[in-house]
């Protein structure tokens, strides 16, 4: 590195520091020297190997249980949020799950949220503008003919079915009634006219047969049709609301960023979309982002879920937990709940998985398949009695005991 | 499992830390400075959309740096594995 590195950089300890201290402790460190104005390479010298020694000293011993003070850690608060609010009515008009359901739902992995939200965010042309916003919505919003038409009438015995479009919900979803007429055209169900706002409809012969012109059934599933009748958007997204992100003033002037929430996910094909901006759209559905982002953004993203739902909660838990509960669910490069069917019922140990759930069946099984108990575990050494492999139990002390000759170096009896 | 090779977009995103595919000395030497064993490390499948950007094969050790929000950045490694996943 070509970069000047000042006499204090150069100690012995500012050196040490930098091999042993993770970044972000060493930049606070070096700029805590300067600001206190240490330049010395000796002050410094002391200082970086009193932070280093403090360091070792604050981290997790080898042997301690970080799974057990993590569980314990995250579950201790968490009987606190029980009392509290189960469904929240989110903000404004989205229903969104938090509290307690919302954590159960991230650690027992499942493949959908109750409900899925995004946040989509927008490109630098589109964000600073409601209008620009609200066109990259109505591309994404998934629009099907029952949400731009006001009513639709048929008669038994006539074979034409009207259907009335409401002019403003064609507004809104940014829909042209001949758009419509297109889409219904092309459908393959029967002849259509435009009339102003009116679509008249004559059922092609093969949707309604000459027999059942006077089935209601028959009238029933053709209307089904054309009400899931897809007009425009993204499968998944079933509503949009365009949300200030920021406020900020800018040469005198309020600039706002837009930014799009959604009802439904469909991660994939919304970061294709014009406009959106594709580094910072996210879902609340993390099996979306690992398989369109990967495993390690679905760590982050899971990270990042559960400190929201419990800072949410008011309650202080700190990330490293939540960190280390990422990491054993995304260990193995996919999303395994924590719980029978996922971490705690892959244990090796047989006595270890029935300590968790189902007691019966998992020792039926496994002595159905002749396991072998290794009592290696924590929680097997716990139930057969024996001191668990954590902490200094781990550490096996063995005495080296001379016979005849006495006294010299070494352990006495 | 879609066949289309992911878009080089994701890799800009804000969740998606930097990946990088070792060599086989330097994977080498990550197993020695860590003593670890190829399989006690994380695991990344072959079908992981960064995966799948680097071309790496089952048995590659993949880099990650992460932004880690405790220690600034952090690098962590991940074994490519072909896993077979339940549907």
């Amino acid at each position: 590195m070509s970069e000047e590195r000042s006499p204090c950089e150069r100690s012995s300890g500012v050196r040490l520091a930098k091999k042993v201290l993770p970044k972000s402790i060493y930049d606070e460190m070096m700029q805590k020297l300067r600001a206190a104005d240490i330049t010395s390479p000796r002050e410094c010298s002391e200082v970086a190997e009193e932070v280093v020694r403090r360091y070792v000293q604050s981290m997790a011993e080898p042997g301690e249980p970080v799974g057990t003070v993590a569980a314990q850690s995250i579950g201790e608060p968490g009987t606190q949020m029980t009392l509290r609010t189960f469904h929240y009515a989110g903000l404004m008009e989205f229903d969104v799950t938090l509290g307690l359901p919302r954590l159960i739902e991230i650690v027992d992995a499942k493949r959908e949220p109750s409900t899925p939200i995004m946040e989509i965010y927008l490109d630098e042309e589109h964000r600073y503008s409601e209008e620009k916003a609200r066109e990259v919505a109505r591309k994404i919003e998934y629009t099907t003919l029952e949400k731009v038409m006001s009513s639709i009438e048929y008669t038994l015995g006539e074979r034409e079915i009207v259907i009335r479009l409401d002019p403003e919900m064609l507004e809104d979803k940014g829909v042209r009634a001949e758009d419509v007429l297109d889409v219904i055209s092309k459908g393959n169900i029967g002849e259509a006219k435009l009339e102003g706002h009116v679509i008249r409809l004559t059922l092609s012969r093969e949707l309604l047969p000459e027999e059942s012109l006077y089935d209601f059934g028959a009238y029933k599933a053709a209307e089904t049709k054309l009400r899931k009748l897809y007009l425009k958007g993204i499968k998944g997204i079933n509503r949009t609301s365009i949300r200030v992100a920021e406020e900020k003033v800018v040469e005198g002037k309020v600039v706002r960023e837009y930014f799009i929430i959604t009802e439904g996910s469909n991660l994939a094909e919304v970061l294709e979309v014009e406009g959106v901006d594709h580094t910072r759209t996210i879902t609340n559905n993390v099996f979306e982002i690992m398989e369109v982002l990967g495993i390690e953004a679905a760590r982050n993203a899971i990270i990042e879920e559960i400190m929201h739902v419990l800072q949410d909660a008011g309650l202080d838990v700190d990330i490293r937990h939540v960190m280390l509960v990422a990491d054993v669910i995304t260990w193995n490069g996919t999303i395994r709940q924590i719980g029978r069917l996922g971490v705690a019922g892959e244990k090796p140990s047989a006595l270890a998985r029935a300590a968790f759930e189902v007691t019966v069946n998992q020792l039926y099984e496994a002595a159905a398949r002749g396991e072998e108990e290794s009592l290696r575990g924590v929680t097997e050494s716990i139930i057969a009695g024996l001191p668990p492999r954590v902490g200094t139990g781990q550490v096996v002390v063995s005495v080296e005991i001379r016979r005849g000759g006495g006294g010299g170096s070494g352990a006495n009896r | 499992m879609s066949a289309r090779k992911p878009s080089r977009k994701i890799l800009e995103h804000r969740l998606v830390p930097q990946h990088r595919k070792l060599s086989a000395e330097e994977a080498l030497e990550v197993f020695e400075s860590l003593g670890v064993k190829p399989w006690q490390l994380p695991q990344i499948s072959v079908n992981d959309p960064i995966v799948r950007l680097l071309g790496a094969k089952p048995g590659d050790v993949i880099e990650i740096k992460r932004r880690s929000p405790t220690g600034g950045i952090s690098l962590a490694y991940r074994v490519v594995v072909a896993l077979e996943r339940r549907a």
